[in-house]
């Protein structure tokens, strides 16, 4: 017999209908935070994980960005020469760009292959789907927070002061993250139906990579192929998020106004649209995965 | 929805559509080359309702059972209770939290330690953090794993694994609780307390829902029961009649010839009779010690050759399921490069290793990872007593538990007090 306590404790809990689904599905981000607990323990088991059986641990989020800055600062600095605005030393240039951009490219990784490697907890538990890329981005944010004392201490050695608009970075860092985590949603939901999608996760990353001022500046774009492609490269809002983040931290040429919204934009359109897919994708998962 | 009901199902329908070869993920590429093909005559995708109309209510308190054979809709009713697959048609109504015992231990990583997995899993079972906290010791008491908590999973038995698991789950205290077979799992002493504790849960006014094929553990714990057979509600009641419909339900299947049985697969192969043989002579029962043939005679249904079938026979007891005796072609290396038309399958099995009692067989033939034909007690096996050591006797009587016979041989010698206290050694002991 119920107890009059489980009665009152069963009438806390509103009446919950399950009906097949519509064709779009509403956001429902008040059970994402009603679920903000499960992100916790996924994130932490994130970083649980990358770090445990490492014998630099947490230290790799420190060396591999160093190493990088290093061989690109060596290939595209002295060997190569790439042509920089300003008078900021290539070295520090070049890791300014690499932090936010090891960010991106490892959050979009992560992130859409985040489902169909929790398959067995899609297929066996309800929770908010949007949980599992969600935590892969926060437990990237954790190395990149680590890495960006990386750049600061590079920029210092260097003897390049730190400009006075440096609080304006997470600002443009905020932008990559919405912009990797647009894309790692958008594959993660394409993943569970089409399996290629593995494969071509890397093809777009390199070709992010080239389309990207990591290791050349995106505000010299358009001096030789006009107005129109000077826009619109920064359609591609890592464009604004690595040539942004050098104005505000090293005091570099800053991309216009007008090209920052332009990224903005377009990073506001990438997570909608991807948002909206998962969404309506999410319901079958199960069936699928 | 009425005051005192905890669930309602109205009209519940839930279609699958098989698409590609097997349904599930695909290559782009091959959905690009589906399109083509389909161009022009749209191709009706193949549909498969796994449950059709179904309607039932569970008052708050009730424990239900829902019983019915493997395929008849069990587990799909149970994703969409616990809203891992939304229904295609109709609703179901839920009041108060509800909390999905699928499969235990879903989610534990094996690198992460006891505790740590104990938080991840209880968050992922939807409990709060602080609940987990205040129910922790009780958790790690329950499950027996003592100073192992701060141990990474990975070190642990499998039994250890499963006990931390089940223990979790059994910790959370939804108003629904929904269990599918996890109780089939684990040593008989964990079973009884699992069960203890649904008992609990049902006792303190949670409303049960209990998806089993154990039929005394269904007895024992629920008030009503449903019996779904493909796909529909078949029986609902007293939990006593649905058990004596679903019985009677295995009972006319077993009555009718192998050619008629209820199967899975996709049908390549059939098999349409079953008998035992002793040196060419047709038999009825097997004798321990003595060889005997199983003869399966099948149909196939495909021009395909089905190079690289494999077939299996397993012999179960007959009191309780429990698996004795694997016979798999795959095990003995037996490959047969071409299957006819009409054939016969034998397996002969040497020096039957049974004790006398009765036992039944479990038959499966695959190809290509694909199911062919599968039937489930395809026959009863009633073994006499047999000499099955030579000794001039059977084994009834001597044997304290009934398991198979295996040919073996004792000796005994005396040996040197040297070497005797050799054995006794410290140095030895392994550290």
């Amino acid at each position: 017999m119920p107890t009059a306590d489980t009665q009152a404790q069963a009438v806390e809990y509103p009446e919950l209908v399950i009906t097949p689904p519509g064709r779009w599905s509403a956001l429902r981000l008040g059970e994402l935070w009603a679920h903000r607990e499960l992100i916790y323990f996924l994130t932490k088991r994130e970083l649980q994980i990358r770090y445990k059986q490492s014998v630099f641990g947490i230290s790799w989020a420190i060396f591999q960005p160093l190493v990088f800055a290093f061989v690109f600062a060596l290939f595209f600095g002295l060997v190569l020469k790439v042509n920089i605005p300003g008078d900021v030393p290539y070295p520090v240039f070049a890791v300014a760009g690499i932090v936010p951009w090891q960010f991106t490219s490892q959050a979009i990784t992560a992130g859409a292959a985040s489902l169909v490697l929790d398959a067995d907890l899609i297929s066996k538990v309800y929770f908010p789907r949007l949980a599992l890329p969600i935590s892969k981005a926060l437990g990237l944010i954790i190395d990149l927070a680590i890495a960006l004392v990386v750049v600061v201490v590079v920029t210092l050695a260097y003897g390049v002061s730190i400009a006075s608009t440096v609080y304006l970075v997470p600002a443009f860092l905020l932008l990559g993250v919405v912009t990797a985590f647009g894309m790692a949603t958008l594959l993660a939901a394409l993943n569970v139906k089409y399996r290629d999608v593995e494969v071509l996760v890397p093809m777009l990353v390199q070709i992010l990579f080239f389309v990207s001022p990591v290791l050349y500046s995106g505000t010299t774009v358009g001096e030789q192929a006009g107005k129109f492609w000077s826009y619109a490269y920064y359609a591609n809002p890592m464009a604004s998020v690595l040539d942004g983040t050098r104005w505000a931290l090293l005091d570099q040429p800053a991309p216009s106004a007008a090209k920052v919204l332009i990224s903005i934009g377009s990073a506001a359109l990438l997570l909608t649209g991807a948002i909206l897919y998962f969404r309506r994708a999410e319901r079958f998962f199960a069936d699928v995965i | 929805m009425r005051g005192d009901n905890a669930i309602e199902v109205n009209d519940l329908s839930k279609r699958y559509e098989i698409t590609g070869d097997q349904g599930g993920y695909m290559l782009m590429t091959e959905r690009i080359t589906e399109r083509f093909k389909s161009m022009g005559r749209r191709q009706k995708p193949q549909e498969f309702w796994a449950l059709r109309d179904i309607n039932f209510e569970v008052k708050r308190g009730e424990t239900i059972g829902i019983i019915g054979h493997n395929g008849a809709g069990k587990s799909t009713l149970l994703k969409i209770l616990s809203r891992i697959t939304p229904p295609t048609k109709g609703e179901v109504r839920l009041h108060g939290r509800v909390g999905a015992l699928l499969e235990v231990g879903t989610g534990f990583h094996p690198e992460l330690t006891g505790r740590e997995n104990v938080f991840l899993n209880g968050a992922i079972l939807d409990m709060k953090r602080r609940e987990i906290q205040s129910r922790f010791e009780e958790i790690v008491e329950f499950a027996d794993i003592g100073p192992f908590i701060d141990t990474p999973v990975k070190r642990y038995s499998s039994g250890m694994q499963l006990r931390l698991a089940f223990s979790v789950a059994a910790h959370l205290q939804p108003e629904i609780l929904i269990v599918d077979e996890v109780l089939s799992v684990g040593d008989l002493a964990f079973q009884r307390k699992c069960l203890g504790r649904m008992e609990t849960a049902s006792r303190e006014g949670r409303t049960v829902v209990f998806i089993s094929h154990n039929l005394p553990s269904v007895v024992n714990l629920c008030d009503r029961a449903i019996m779904l057979s493909e796909g529909r509600v078949s029986a609902a009641g007293k939990v006593g009649d649905v058990i004596d419909a679903y019985v009677g339900d295995v009972t006319s299947d077993l009555e009718r010839g192998l050619r008629d049985r209820r199967r899975h697969g996709n049908g390549k192969i059939r098999f349409v009779d079953f008998r035992l043989e002793r040196e060419g002579q047709v038999i009825d029962s097997p004798i321990t010690g003595e060889d005997f043939d199983m003869v399966l005679s099948f149909e196939k249904h495909t021009q395909e050759a089905l190079r690289g079938s494999r077939f299996n026979l397993t012999i179960l007891t007959l009191s309780d399921q429990t698996p004795l005796v694997d016979l798999d072609t795959a095990a003995t290396g037996t490959t047969f490069t071409e299957i006819p038309e009409q054939g016969e399958l034998r397996c002969t099995v040497h020096r039957c290793p049974l004790p006398a009692g009765q036992y039944y067989v479990d038959l499966r033939a695959d190809a290509g990872g694909e199911r062919m034909d599968a039937v489930n007690h395809v026959s009863e096996l009633t073994v006499a007593g047999g000499d099955f050591h030579g000794r001039g006797g059977t084994q009834e009587g001597i044997m304290d538990y009934r398991t198979v016979l295996v040919d073996h041989t004792w000796s005994l010698d005396a040996i040197s007090t040297a070497a005797f206290d050799a054995l006794s050694d410290p140095a030895r002991t392994p550290g």
